[in-house]
């Protein structure tokens, strides 16, 4: 008989801050510059410099902290961690050992499986390093070249609890995460970019057993496909080792893209054995109820709250409100267009569908197209006082989109408003019953339906601006009684 | 005398009066560098350009404190463009992009730069022989050592090759050679004195701080480089003092302790019937004098020879062959050419100490040794804090003898115990003097070490300027 | 007490390469010192609180404030290999 094995997953996300100038030094934080034009003494760890905090790199991480449910430290310090790379200019990487800023949090996640807590163990502070490429292929190469204009960008690494049971739950916790950073604005998070990174650990343990198992360190995971798929391979591989009844080796393994598949990193690293001792070049930080409650006060409505919200409170699908307040920016372009328009189901009708449509095929996020949230709140009253139809508006929808100019313009210029005049559709609806007579006689015979071919006539005629609802009205009066 | 063995103060006296230009003093004292520097040996860099600069500038720096004085630094401070080598062939050919803080401040003060100073590899030494360049000689007797790590300052100094000059101290590199070489040195309150762009040895026992000829310079010097510095985290922010205000003969009413347990240590008698005569002169002079009790000395040298080396161990990581210094020719990867690159870049001392280090920070160790290394710090910081509640002062030796001579000491335990009074100040963070008070049989200079509570550097330099006073030995120069 | 392997772990760490002859000689060294700090096990700290900073301070910060980084030909200039811009290592690995 196999036995069935339960999946434990921890995840270390490290997120880099956007802050304007590094952590400990006042080089930019700007990426994609000229390989080592973000550099100065400090941040090459040329021998005599010395770092200094920069303010705005706590103040984040206390609002990651309290983002995350988290215990703020009243007393925190840095240490520094000692391992040799060259990408790592003093050999050693300033970070937080025992004293991080942020402990003992959790947050909440759902997945088609349902809603899960997952404990989020600490948030701490520390320098990212500076990126190395190789010349040529890593086996082949002759030399490596480093950049150092990443190092000393701040990060904050956030470490949960072995909570996660699936690779989806990982997938969801690492999105709600991402999710949480943008609305708090205090990172970019493109994984691509590798503002926003994640390792894993990875154990099976027989369902019922309290132990852990053996675990894996999974790395190099750059998207959150990469992440789901990293994952789901490596619980694979160690099921298909127990079943073997052989034993999974604790490692660390990297997940390659192109083959699809973790690889063990065995025997190319060095031992870890990091001495970390506090960093005396630093002093230790006391945060202080005051600096915590004002970091408090710049949190806004975290997307878990606001999901709840749309559902509870606007009534919107489950789906709407996923979509919705998955993007920070859609969900501040959901509610300024609601403070004008308070209809939000068809309000979110419009967003999931023509404006997303609009974004997607332009590569926009919300705020960058033409239509603004007053603009969109204006067409959707006009589509509601029957100015235009709702099929004109998409036409007018797009012109906005493109144009930037309001709706009552476009409508103008393009003599878009909607024909809810009786006696100028009169000539029209005559014209249209003379020249369709099998359709009359349909109608004329009872089918219902081809009074609905004979409205999209009139409408063909007036290039949509028709009142349908009148048309269909004027059709009736005049053929059926 | 000459114009080489004047003090700051009467170098700016002459210059007030006419009687001397800023351009014939620079001369006097590179003259007198080329006379004894092939016997001294106090630089490792004449920076001879950089002096003709600096007093290019001394029109639009009249008024600044050091408007025209030659000052020597240690080659631990960066200085932007010259090459800052700390003793080591690890960085023989780096030249920083930068100045250090405390050498923006000499510039900003008028100063004229006449070289970088020769010291033990990155200050890890009490003799200036662990120069990875050549020894320096003690100007008193050129057999003997100049003491260290700041030896090459301290006998610059000692031998007119510099009004003044800037050294470091992690335990004891300022205060012992100063001590050597008949000098006076001063390491002030940890965070005085900004060390930015100071090479770091140990961090968290780092100081800067003058070496000079008498206690009124080291007051005049203190007020140039001491203040905060928003570029360094660990320095004091405060409203600064004028150090010299406290240049008053005066000592009535000062309570000065003696530790038994530093005096029952083993060492030079003619040191110690010299310190204890000059504490007589303070006595007489109406300081209440009297003995008190603390912890050994020997524990503080125990933890400092943890706490140093760990914090060396992280600080020497960086010279890896990548950014600047010295690489290793021999490498087939990166990893063969950092460990090529640190076997060929480091001396003896240095390697021992950075192996201590990391032995003592690795994984299993770290309670062992840092973490009680620490916490004995605690015990010992409270132990001074407990004598200053009383206390205005204690004294003790600067060292347990006078020069050593040159090659005289190859065992690295014996050579450490030669800082058995300095290194304790250095773990509490308190300021201390060293100030000659004699000369024993053999003509060579002794030194009695002041200690102050932390921001006590102003009654050490009053207590001090009272006992050059007294001693009257202050303008006896060695021969040269 | 510290053996040739604890030295040899140590140098590991350091990046150090020592041949024999520093490794015996370091072994004796570092033990006499490590025998010499042993010393501190007299002292009884069972609650006694570390000192890592000796002037008490805390929360020293600068403003979130783009300065002017260094021209990149002074970054480099001390560079012992350099290439496009870069600083230049060997390669990572050997093979």
């Amino acid at each position: 008989m196999t036995t069935k094995y339960e999946t434990v997953i921890g995840l270390e996300v490290h997120v880099q801050l956007n802050t304007e100038s590094k952590i400990f030094c006042g080089c930019s934080t700007e990426f994609g510059k000229e390989p080592n034009e973000n550099t100065c003494p400090v941040c090459l760890g040329l021998p005599g410099t010395l770092p200094v905090l920069n303010k705005k790199v706590v103040d984040y991480a206390i609002m990651a902290g309290l983002a995350l449910n988290c215990d703020i430290a009243e007393y925190s310090k840095f240490d520094r961690k000692n391992y040799f790379y060259p990408d790592l200019p003093k050999a050693y990487q300033i970070s937080q050992f025992d004293l991080p800023v942020a402990e003992n949090g959790e947050i909440e996640i759902e997945t088609e499986a349902g809603i899960f807590n997952i404990g989020v163990t600490r948030v701490h502070l520390e320098e990212d390093a500076g990126k190395l490429i190789h010349e040529g292929s890593i086996d082949k190469s002759k030399g490596s070249l480093v950049d150092y204009n990443r190092t000393g960008v701040p990060l904050i690494e956030i470490v949960s609890e072995p909570d996660m049971r699936t690779p989806a739950q990982a997938k969801a916790y690492l999105t709600e995460l991402k999710m949480i950073m943008e609305y708090l604005d205090i990172s970019d998070c493109n994984m691509e970019e590798g503002s926003l990174r994640c390792d894993a650990n990875v154990s099976l343990r027989p369902v019922g057993q309290e132990e852990f198992g053996i675990k894996a360190e999974l790395k190099n995971m750059n998207s959150f496909s990469a992440v789901e798929k990293g994952l789901e391979y490596e619980v694979k591989r160690q099921q298909g080792l127990l079943d073997e009844g052989k034993k999974v080796v604790q490692e660390t393994r990297t997940w390659d893209e192109s083959l699809n598949k973790t690889i063990s990193m065995r025997g190319k690293e060095e031992a870890h054995d990091y001495r970390y001792f506090p960093e005396p070049d630093l002093v230790p930080l006391e945060i202080d109820a005051a600096w915590k409650e004002e970091m408090r006060k710049e949190i806004p409505e975290l997307p878990r709250e606001k999901y709840k919200r749309f559902i509870f409170e606007l009534g919107l699908p489950e789906y709407d409100a996923g979509v919705l307040t998955g993007d920070k920016d859609l969900s501040v372009f959901f509610e300024e267009v609601l403070s004008d328009y308070d209809d939000p189901k068809n309000l979110s009708n419009w967003m999931m569908g023509e404006f997303l449509r609009l974004l997607n095929e332009n590569s926009h996020s919300p705020f960058e197209s033409g239509v603004s949230p007053i603009n969109l709140a204006k067409m959707l009253k006009m589509i509601d006082q029957d100015i235009i139809s709702g099929k004109i508006a998409k036409e007018v929808f797009e012109k906005m989109y493109n144009s930037g100019k309001d709706p009552e313009t476009i409508v103008e210029e393009e003599g878009l408003k909607q024909i809810s005049d009786q006696d100028e559709l009169d000539n029209i609806v005559d014209a249209i019953i003379e020249d369709n007579p099998e359709a009359v006689e349909d109608v004329e015979n009872g089918k219902e339906r081809a009074i609905g071919f004979l409205v999209g006539q009139v409408m063909k005629e007036t290039r949509g601006k028709a009142n349908p609802g009148l048309v269909n009205q004027m059709l009736r009066d005049k053929l059926m009684n | 005398m000459n114009i080489y063995d004047l003090t700051i103060h009467e170098l700016k006296e002459k210059i007030a009066a006419g009687e001397l230009t800023p351009a014939e003093i620079k001369k006097a004292y590179a003259d007198r560098i080329n006379e004894v520097e092939d016997r001294v040996k106090s630089y490792v860099t004449v920076t001879d350009e950089l002096a003709e600069q600096d007093l290019a500038e001394y029109e639009n720096k009249k008024e600044a404190l050091l408007a025209g004085i030659p000052i020597a630094v240690k080659d631990n401070m960066s200085t932007d463009g010259i090459k800052t080598s700390c003793g080591s062939k690890m960085l023989e050919n780096y030249n920083p992009p930068y100045n250090a803080t405390v050498v923006e401040k000499l510039n900003a003060a008028g100063a004229v730069i006449m070289g970088k100073t020769n010291m033990d590899e990155f200050a890890m030494g009490s003799s200036t022989e662990n120069s990875a360049f050549f020894d320096t000689h003690n100007p008193w007797n050129l057999n003997h050592a100049p003491g260290g790590s700041s030896g090459g300052s301290a006998a610059a100094v000692a031998a007119g090759e510099c009004a003044a000059a800037l050294g470091s101290d992690t335990g004891g590199s300022i205060r012992q050679p100063a001590s050597y070489c008949g000098v006076v040195g001063l390491k002030p309150t940890y965070g005085m004195v900004s060390r930015y762009g100071l090479v770091a040895f140990a961090s968290s026992l780092d100081q800067i701080g003058p070496i000079t000829k008498d206690v009124e310079d080291s007051a005049i010097l203190m007020n140039v480089i001491a203040g905060h510095d928003p570029k360094d985290s660990t320095s004091i922010a405060g409203q600064k003092e004028d150090y010299t205000k406290y240049l008053k003969e005066d000592v009535s009413g000062m309570k000065i302790g003696i530790p038994e347990e530093y005096f029952n240590l083993e060492f030079d008698e003619e040191v110690k019937a010299s310190v204890l005569a000059a504490v007589e002169k303070l006595k007489e002079a109406g300081a209440e004098v009297e003995t008190v009790h603390m912890t050994d000395a020997s524990y503080a040298l125990a933890a400092y020879y943890v706490i140093a080396p760990a914090e060396a161990s992280s600080n020497l990581a960086r010279y890896d062959g990548v950014r600047y210094g010295l690489r290793s020719e021999q490498a087939a990867d990166v990893s063969e050419m950092f460990t090529n690159t640190r076997h060929e870049g480091f001396g003896d001392e240095v390697k021992r100490r950075i192996m201590i280090g990391t032995y003592a920070l690795s994984s299993g160790y770290y309670d062992a040794y840092y973490l009680k290394a620490q916490k004995v710090r605690t015990l010992i910081k409270d132990d001074f804090d407990r004598i200053f509640n009383d206390f205005d002062l204690i004294i003790t030796p600067t060292a347990p003898s006078t020069a050593i001579e040159l090659g005289s000491k190859s065992d690295p335990l014996e050579m450490y115990h030669t800082d058995i009074f300095t290194v304790p100040i250095n773990i509490a963070g308190v300021p201390a003097m060293s100030v000659p008070c004699g000369f024993d049989s053999s003509e060579m200079p002794i030194g009695l070490q002041l200690i102050g509570p932390h921001f006590g550097e102003g009654k050490i330099i009053q207590a001090a300027y009272t006992l050059e006073k007294l001693l009257n030995i202050n303008e006896k120069r060695a021969e040269l | 007490m510290i053996d040739k392997k604890d030295v040899e772990y140590a140098a590991g760490l350091a990046q150090l390469k020592l041949d024999e002859e520093e490794k015996e000689k370091y072994t004796e060294q570092i033990g006499e010192i490590l025998n010499y700090v042993d010393k501190l096990s007299e002292l009884d700290t069972d609650d006694v609180v570390p000192t890592a900073y000796t002037v008490p301070m805390k929360n020293v910060l600068r403003e979130d404030q783009v300065k002017e980084s260094l021209l990149r030909e002074k970054s480099l200039a001390n560079a012992p290999d350099e290439k496009d811009g870069h600083f230049r290592a060997p390669k990572i690995m050997s093979d």
